[in-house]
Formats: structure tokens, sequence, C-alpha cells
């Protein structure tokens, strides 16, 4: 039944790719056609992109195994589009930049930012995208016995045909489908967990080490989960999947309220890992035992519902988990081949379409060549190198005007060499003990810090190299759409 | 898992240094004698100082380029002034640097070379290189725009004739300078000139639909000049080369009401938006014209209803917009002429129009794509990337 339910999710989401676009758009009417999206289409959009298998199996792996502590991944994942609303959403949508490298582009005005920008977004998409088939992968093995590269390739392929045939031509559709069909298939298995429990007489939990913040089995606690917050709230902003989805909104107070309803959307479902992680330390501590502890979310249903109904809610679960690593997996593959055609090949649609390839060939090998680490943990590094490279860039370039191309580029090189370093010793080589495998394994806390003091003192070293159309950019990032002010205008290439 | 680590590191650490020295290496072996090579680094030297100069007498420019004409004349110090400051002081001395000016005062107002003693440039100094001074003029459209000062110990026949040849050289690249800004400004001035214009067919029949309805149906009519009012204040509003693909189909809205209420129902539009593509930011009347174009040359001319599909769909990091009609099409070689500028009226102006927009903006990649034939429709497609420098809706 479960397997029915994969089927069935592919399926939907191929279709609703390829038909959305029809259904939705057929008609004269022009008022209908030419309206931009609502803040809660698009919000649902970027909850829909955003919630990887991270976010819906591997959470309440990683709250089964350590508790407390990690209940900051959940909030650091919601309140980093607190940040994103403060200080970056509206004055990023002014700039009128579809990609980071567009931003950085824009802002320093120089080719060279671009290029080391693009670099990083590869980056960052591939260390995303690695997790995602690593767990899908788990999840088909849990449910077929498959090995564990067949899950990983399965979607691989989807994603693949699905964004070359054109799928994701609507894809706020998709995505916000996917939202939905998430939180459906988190919330409705939670009610019938939370009434078995119920009628269970209420187990509690009396592991003092698992309740207690800060008292669990991980190595210096207080570091790590320093680190884990200043990744999380600081490296959702430098996601190149996300970025792309607020270009949809037609200005920047759009583009504040969506990311508002963003923060509504998420923290509701978040809410729902964190039960899933109690109710497994209650029925399935021997997932912690045998290290499936990401599989908890699918297999409690079974556990503890039973019977048919727990085959049909263990489905839903599987089904959503498909969702999860597809919707996402959709979405980076669309951004990073976009990076890769526009500024590593030559542009247009046929490098696009190597570009997708490459896009998604490079994780899948990663994946099979890399430990098998807690899916939400990998994810959680892909978020230390975006908040030690694009944080640092979108806040100082939004904020201060002395930022220079040569202080950006030498921040972005330093911080995003040191992160990637860290992250990929942490994916393939055996872990250390002691403070340099914290460190290594949470780099956020040292490289962030860093990130912010280069950029910073070489700007400051290089006062000459401030671009030239600062104050003009600046009026663009900062000024709302219906001030009449002069943002510019457009030369011809190669023009004053 | 670690050998293949190793591996990987192993041959970074190799390969990318041998790379670099086989790159060195095989510069120097392409070098002749020494005549060759002092002409190779005479050129070269000179090539390194041209494109600083070609954003025109900057201060910037000047700085960059003194580094590199120094080393060219072989002088102890250069200076580059404008007709107002100095710009650049290359070399030793500085504490000459104020001066430098004055030198040029009498080259700047006769537009000579004049070369200045001890007694004018000298200081006190003794161990001071800057004693002589040539002052050269650089010259626009015979008008001096600047000097060009080479101090040293000395001023002999040669170095006057060296300096003079340099700054020869670098008026050649001022006019070249000058030549880019003329270019890049006729560029802009020919893109806002191609703005597209509603075509006077369009008023006339628009207004004659208007007046047939006046009597039958006074409202409808009334709906219609509305329409009409606002379809022209967007088309001629005088602000901003871009708008956003929203504005621009709300206005081919408009078009097309008016010429349905001319067409009847022998009309029929389908339209497939991508929402996400609705706030690119596009040429100004860059789909309308080729809206129009499926109506009068695509539809017109055919007997019975016509439809017409307007597509646009979200391609990456670019927007995909075509214009499809089932009319009676064109034959390829003539689109082709007409594309190519050798056309200058009929069927088809307005498409060359936004493709040479589009070129002007985007470049070659970004021109219009025409499937046509005759009898089989045409299907006008273009792409628009989602951003540009520059390029944002007003």
């Amino acid at each position: 039944m479960s397997l029915a339910a994969v089927v069935l999710v592919v399926v939907a989401t191929v279709s609703i790719g390829t038909f959305g676009l029809r259904l939705s758009r057929t008609t004269s009417d022009f008022y209908v056609a030419s309206r931009t999206v609502s803040p809660l289409w698009n919000a649902s959009a970027i909850g829909g992109e955003y919630l990887s298998a991270a976010s819906f199996l591997g959470i309440a792996g990683l709250i089964l195994a350590y508790g407390a502590d990690m209940l900051w991944l959940p909030v650091g994942w919601t309140g980093g589009y607190l940040v994103l609303l403060v200080l970056v959403s509206a004055p990023l949508r002014r700039s009128g930049a579809y990609t980071l490298p567009d931003f950085a582009e824009a802002r320093l005005e120089s080719m060279r930012v671009r290029r080391a920008a693009s670099v990083l977004v590869v980056l960052i998409g591939w260390f995303y995208l690695m997790p995602q088939f690593q767990s899908a992968g788990l999840v088909l093995r849990t449910l077929t016995g498959a090995p564990v590269w067949a899950g990983g390739l399965l979607v691989a392929v989807v994603v693949v045909v699905n964004v070359l045939s054109g799928g994701m031509r609507s894809i706020t559709f998709v995505q916000a489908f996917q939202y939905w069909l998430k939180l459906t298939a988190l919330a409705v298995p939670v009610i019938f967990l939370l009434l078995a429990w119920r009628g269970d007489g209420m187990p509690g939990i009396t592991d003092q080490q698992w309740l207690v913040p800060l008292a669990g089995t991980r190595e210096h606690p207080v570091y790590a989960t320093y680190s884990v917050i200043l990744a999380t709230f600081l490296g959702t902003m430098g996601l190149p999947h996300v970025l792309v989805r607020f270009y949809t909104n037609p200005d920047g107070r759009a583009a504040r309220r969506t990311t508002l309803v963003v923060l509504g959307l998420l923290g509701a479902f978040y809410l729902l890992p964190a039960l899933y992680g109690a109710l497994g330390r209650i029925y399935a501590p021997d997932l912690l035992v045998s290290g499936h502890g990401d599989a908890v979310v699918l297999t409690l249903p079974e556990r503890v519902v039973g019977g048919a109904l727990g085959d049909l809610l263990g489905a839903l679960v599987t089904g959503g988990a498909f969702a999860a690593f597809l919707s996402t997996s959709s979405g980076l593959t669309v951004s990073v081949a976009g990076v890769i055609a526009q500024d590593i090949l030559h542009g247009g649609v046929r490098s696009f379409r190597v570009a997708t390839v490459l896009a998604v060939a490079m994780p899948l090998m990663l994946a099979t060549m890399a430990r098998a680490l807690p899916v939400a943990d990998v994810v959680g590094l892909a978020f230390a190198v975006a908040a030690s490279t694009f944080c640092p860039l979108l806040v100082l370039g939004i904020w201060w005007r002395r930022l220079t191309d040569a202080g950006a580029l030498a921040g972005l090189l330093v911080s995003g060499g040191l992160a990637c370093t860290a992250v990929m010793w942490t994916i393939v080589s055996g872990p250390l003990r002691g403070w340099p495998g914290v460190l290594l394994a949470q780099p956020a806390a040292w490289t962030v810090p860093i990130a912010f003091g280069v950029m910073v003192v070489v700007s400051l070293l290089t006062p000459g190299r401030v671009p030239a159309g600062v104050a003009r950019t600046m009026v663009r990032l900062h000024a709302p759409e219906t001030l009449d002010v002069d943002r510019g205008d457009w030369h011809p290439r190669g023009g004053a | 898992m670690e050998a293949v680590i190793a591996t990987l590191v192993v041959v970074a650490v190799i390969g990318v240094p041998a790379l670099l020295l086989r790159r060195v290496l095989r510069g120097r072996r392409d070098l002749g004698g020494p005549v060759d090579r002092a002409t190779f680094e005479t050129l070269h030297t000179a090539s390194l100082a041209a494109p600083p100069l070609r954003s025109g007498l900057t201060a910037q420019g000047a700085e960059k380029a003194a580094r590199h004409l120094g080393v060219l004349l072989g002088q102890a110090a250069l200076a580059i002034t404008n007709a107002e400051e100095l710009l650049a002081w290359e070399g030793a001395g500085g504490h000459h640097a104020q001066a430098a000016l004055d030198h040029a005062k009498d080259t700047l107002a006769g537009g000579r070379t004049r070369v200045l003693g001890p007694d004018v440039v000298a200081c006190g100094d003794l161990d001071c290189p800057v004693r002589h001074a040539i002052v050269v003029p650089l010259t626009t459209d015979d008008r001096v725009v600047g000097t060009l000062t080479a101090y040293g110990t000395q001023a002999s026949a040669g170095l006057v004739r060296a300096a003079e040849e340099v700054g020869r050289w670098v008026d050649a690249q001022l006019e070249l300078a000058d030549l880019d800004r003329s270019r890049t400004l006729l560029m802009e001035a020919e893109v806002r000139a191609l703005r597209a214009q509603i075509s006077p067919h369009f008023i006339y029949n628009s207004l004659t639909t208007i007046a047939s309805f006046v009597r039958t149906d006074p409202e409808r009519a009334r709906e219609l000049l509305l329409e009409f009012a606002d379809f022209t204040r967007y088309s001629f509003r005088r602000h901003g080369d871009f708008t956003t693909l929203a504005e621009e189909l709300r206005s081919i809205d408009r078009y097309l009401l008016l010429e349905r209420a001319r067409f009847g129902d022998d009309l029929h539009v389908t339209l497939r938006i991508a929402p996400e593509v609705l706030p690119v930011a596009v040429p100004f009347l860059c789909v309308q014209p080729l809206v129009e174009n499926a109506v009068r040359h695509g539809l017109e001319g055919k007997p019975g209803p016509g439809r017409i599909t307007i597509l646009a769909e979200d391609g990456g990091a670019e927007c995909v917009i075509s214009v499809e009609d089932d009319g009676v099409g064109m034959d390829p070689d003539r689109m082709r002429r007409v594309l190519a500028g050798e056309a200058r009226s009929g069927a088809g102006i307005g498409l060359a129009n936004v493709d040479e927009r589009q070129r002007q903006v985007y470049g070659d990649a970004y021109g219009l794509v025409v499937e046509t034939a005759e009898g089989a429709g045409m299907k006008v497609s273009l792409r628009v990337p989602k951003y540009r420098p520059g390029v944002s809706a007003t």
C-alpha cells in the first residue's frame, strides 16, 4: 500500500506540473490570467519547496535520539524566515535579482563576485540534494528492501525527467500542492497516534538526559546549540531555491507579506515532527539501537495504531516523504541547473538540459559515497555554508554601502572555503573526537563571524573599490515602489 | 573512500602547478631574439595601457594607464592632466605633483609640445630626478583635452619624439573612447526611437468601430472609448523603457477588446500564462506588436474565425513568450528579409522592430524566433531573461 502511495504522489506531482498551467490558466479572461500569485499561494509554494526530507523525517529522528536540544532545528528553520523578513525579503525583491549571483552582480557590479556566488550556489545545492537522495534510499529500503542507492536514483530520475519535460513550468502550483500534502501527511496520522497514546494511558518519558536541554550525550552541547542557531537563522536566506520563489511576488511589500505567511505555515508544520520524536521515544526506542532514527516517522503509524488503519496512515506518511524528496529536489535542481547553465555553460535551452543532469548526477554520486549521517545533520551543514557565505553578502550588501567587490569576494572565498572543507570532512571522512570534531560538524559558529569580519575588514581596506552606482542601487533596494524616485536607467552593453 | 580522496588531492596538488608551469614555459619559448622580445614588450605594455583609457580621461583610468606609460617612456616620473586638474602622477618626486598643472598650463593654452628646464621644474633637493619636463598635449577633435608630462634628469630630442609619439597614441585611445561613448548614445537613441508606436490603422479602425456603436449601443461605445483611452495612455507614456509582463498583458487585453468589437465572435483568444513570469521586466510594448501582427496580417486576410494563442512560460532564469495564430502565414523567405531590415513596410514590420530592440537590450541570442509558412499560420516566440543589470520595470 505504501508503494501505491509513492506512485500516486509521483503521478500527481508530474501531472500537476504538466497540466496545472492548462487547467488553471486556459482562459480568455485576461484579468484572471494576468493576476499575480497571492501571498498565500506563494508562501505555500515556498513552504513546499523548503520542507525537505530533513524536516519531514530528519527532525523527528534527531529528537528521538538526542531530545530537547534538537528542538532548536525546527525553531531555527522557521526563525530563518524572520531574519529574512526583517533584513532581506523586500530589498532583495526590489533589486530585481532572480538568483543570488544576480544580486551579487547588481549590488557589486563585478563579474568575479558573480562567478564566486555561482560556484557557491552550486555547492550548497549539491550539499542539500545529497541527503535528500540518501533518505529516499532509506525510505525505499524500509518499504521494499531495495538497495540504498535505488531510492536516490528513483527520485533523481523522476526529478530530471520532470524538469526536462517541462513539468516544473507551473512550479508555484506544484510546490504549493506539495506543502499541503506534506502537512496533511504528518497532521492526520498524528491525530490517530495521539488518540492511541491516550487510549494507552498516556505513558510519559522519564529519561532526564532526553528531557533537559544541554544534558544530552552530544559533546560540547552549548557550542553545538549556538552553532545550530546561527546556521539555521542565518542560512535560510542563502538557500538558492528559496530566494528564486520570492521573484514571483510583484513587489517588495508582497515579498514581506509572503514571508509572514511562510512563517505561519512553517510554524504550524514544525510542531508535528517534535510530536513524532516524542512518541517515537515512547514506542520505538529500538530504532536508535539499529541506527535508523530517520525512519521513526514512517514506523510509528503501523506500530502504534496498527491494523488496516495503521497501514493506511503509514502509506500517507510515506507518500508525504516522497513529496518532500520530490519537491525539494526539483526546486533545488531547477535553481542549480539554472545557475550552471547561465554562468558556467553558455546559456540557452540545450545547456539547461546538460546542466540539469549535472546538477543531479554529482549529489547522487556523493550520496552513494558518503557516510550515512542523520539527514537533518547534513542539511544543517548546507545551512552552515549558506550562513557563512550568502548571509553576510546579502546583509552587508543590502545594509552597508561601503561593501566592496574585493571585500565580498574575499569573504566568500575564505569562509566559503572553510565551511565547505568542514562539510566535506564531515561527510566523507570519519568523525573526530573532542573539539575538532564538534568544530567541523557544526562550523557555523566560527565561519559566520569570520565571513562578516573578512568582508568588513577587506572592504574597509579597499575604499576605492566601492561600486560606482552604489547610491542608485541603495535607492532601488530600499525605496518603496510607489515612491517616484530615480532608480537609474538601462544603458546598452559597454555603455557608461 | 580515503583512497579516492587521497588520489583527488594528489591530482589537484600536482596537476594545477604543472599546468601553470607549462603555460609559463610555453609563453617563454614562443618569443624569439632580443629585438623580437623588445617589440613584444613594448606592444604588450601599450596594450595594457589601452583598456583604462577606453573610458575617457578619468582619474581612475589615467592612474592605471600612467603606470604602463611610465614603463614605456622609462623616465623618472609621468603626469597626466586634463584641462582643469592633475589626474595621475606616476613615479618619483611626488612633491612636484602640485606643480604639474602649472607646467602644463602653456601647453593646454597653446596646444604645442614644450620642454621645461631645471629653472622651472627643479627643486632644492639635488638628488631629485625631476629636473626637466616634456609636456605633450592630448587632443581630441583638434581640441586640447589634457597633457602628458614626462619628468626626468634630461630632455633629449629623442625623448621628446618618444613622448610625442606616446601622446599621439593616447590621443588615438581617447578618440576610441569618444567613439565608444557616441556608439552607446546612438544605441540608446535607437532603442528609444524604435519604441513601438501604435499604428494609425488601429486608431482609425477603433474609432470607426466605436462610432458604429454610438447610436445602436451607446453604453458599449462608452466602454470601448474608455478602453481606447486607457490603451493610448499606456502606449503613449513617455518614461521608462521597460514594463512588467503583467502590464503588457493588460494593454494587450485592451487592444484585443477593441479588435473583438470589430471582428465580433470570429476572434478567439487563448491565454496560458505562468504566474511566475508576470513580474518579469520586459521591453515596453514588446508583446503587443506580436499580437497586432497576428490580428492584422494573420487573421484579417483569412475567411472565417481565427484563433490566437498567447503563451508565457517559466523557463528557469528566462521567461518564454510566444504568440501563435492560425491565419494566412507568410513566406519564410519574405519573413527573413523583413527581419533583416530589407523591407521597410508591410506585414511583419512590427516584428522586425521588436526583434531589433530585443537584440539591442539582451544581445543577439535573444532575437525573435518566427515559425511560419504560407497558409500555415505563424508562431512568434521570444525569450526574456528574468534579470539583466540595469533593467527594471518603472
